[in-house]
């Protein structure tokens, strides 16, 4: 799995992500700066990582969308290429028209870093494939604006199409306002756009991987997709 | 040329940042506040003196990055 991940000023994650992907496919990602026009060549995944890209100025995520590489992202998505993005990528990828919706400021108005468990809704998509639906996993979060929302229509057509991928959840799994830290709409945790080819989601997988971390949750969303591009090969 | 572009978030949409102001506000002693909503304010100088081509420009800004659509509304005043 040949793998990009975007740089941008500001973004604090892309290290953690970049070992990650060096760890569970076996093979160092590109790192490619904001100021780029293309993507390496043969790029499998393009990963844009968590952080505060341009200190979360304007809107978070709203200056970085409009970064020039990001029109090589959105012609990529556009060929059907996998996009992982993750917190402050999620907000980016949102901003940049690649997801539908926006992230609002948490609820509680509180900035949130702690372990939250996720409920995996489908295991037949690329990026959860290394999971059992209905599986749940345990892994950070790290956010002020994570609190998802979008209109009724999209939210509709998100749930009726199946493309929420992952749901803050209790550790067995429940579906309850007391688990759903930021007060995402539906405890929406993780969503794929229309072609699903990319996903957003503001929990952090990269920092559940190494026992050394307390936890491995979050290496089955690598593994399934270092396994769907050594099928694809 | 002078211009304001003033962004605000559509109604309907929950505004945790205006509820603080508001509470606070209240626990102040500020009486009579029904509801508070937080928006933004960008003061912008314009090139030229073409009112209508400011307009327009002011407009592209605010659909391409002064404001997300999606949860806000702009408005544009070119105040000369």
């Amino acid at each position: 799995m040949k793998s990009a991940v975007i740089v941008f000023p500001g973004i604090n994650r892309e290290r953690d992500m970049a070992r990650a992907l060096k760890l569970i496919s076996g093979r160092e990602p590109a790192m490619v700066w904001h100021a780029d026009r293309e993507l390496p060549a043969g790029t499998d995944l393009v990963v844009i990582p968590g952080g505060f890209s341009y200190g979360d100025y304007l809107r978070c995520g709203a200056i970085a969308a409009r970064a020039p590489i990001m029109d090589a992202v959105r012609a990529f998505a556009a060929k059907g290429g996998l996009v992982l993005a993750v917190c402050n990528g999620f907000q980016i990828a949102c901003e940049a028209g690649l997801l539908p919706g926006v992230l609002m400021r948490n609820a509680q108005l509180r900035f949130i870093c702690r372990d939250v468990y996720l409920r995996v809704e489908r295991s037949d998509t690329a990026f959860t494939r290394g999971y059992n639906a209905g599986q749940v996993i345990r892994v950070p979060v790290a956010h002020g604006e994570g609190n998802y929302i979008a209109d009724g229509e999209t939210i509709a057509r998100l749930e009726g199409e199946g493309r929420v991928l992952f749901r803050y959840a209790s550790p067995d799994g429940m579906i309850d306002p007391n688990w759903n830290h930021n007060g995402a709409i539906n405890a929406i945790a993780g969503i794929l756009n229309d072609h699903g080819n990319v996903l957003g989601m503001m929990p952090h997988p990269e920092n559940h991987v190494e026992a050394a971390m307390g936890c491995t949750d979050g290496r089955g969303l690598f593994a399934g997709l270092s396994a769907h591009f050594l099928q694809a090969a | 040329m002078k211009a304001r572009v003033t962004v605000t978030l559509k109604s309907g949409i929950l505004d945790p940042q205006g509820k603080a102001i508001e509470g606070a506000l209240k626990s102040l002693g500020v009486s009579g506040v029904a509801s508070v909503r937080q928006g933004k304010v960008f003061d912008i100088e314009i090139e030229g003196g073409d009112r209508a081509k400011a307009e327009a420009a002011l407009k592209n800004a605010a659909e391409k990055l002064l404001a997300n659509t999606v949860i806000e509304n702009y408005r544009i005043e070119v105040t000369g």
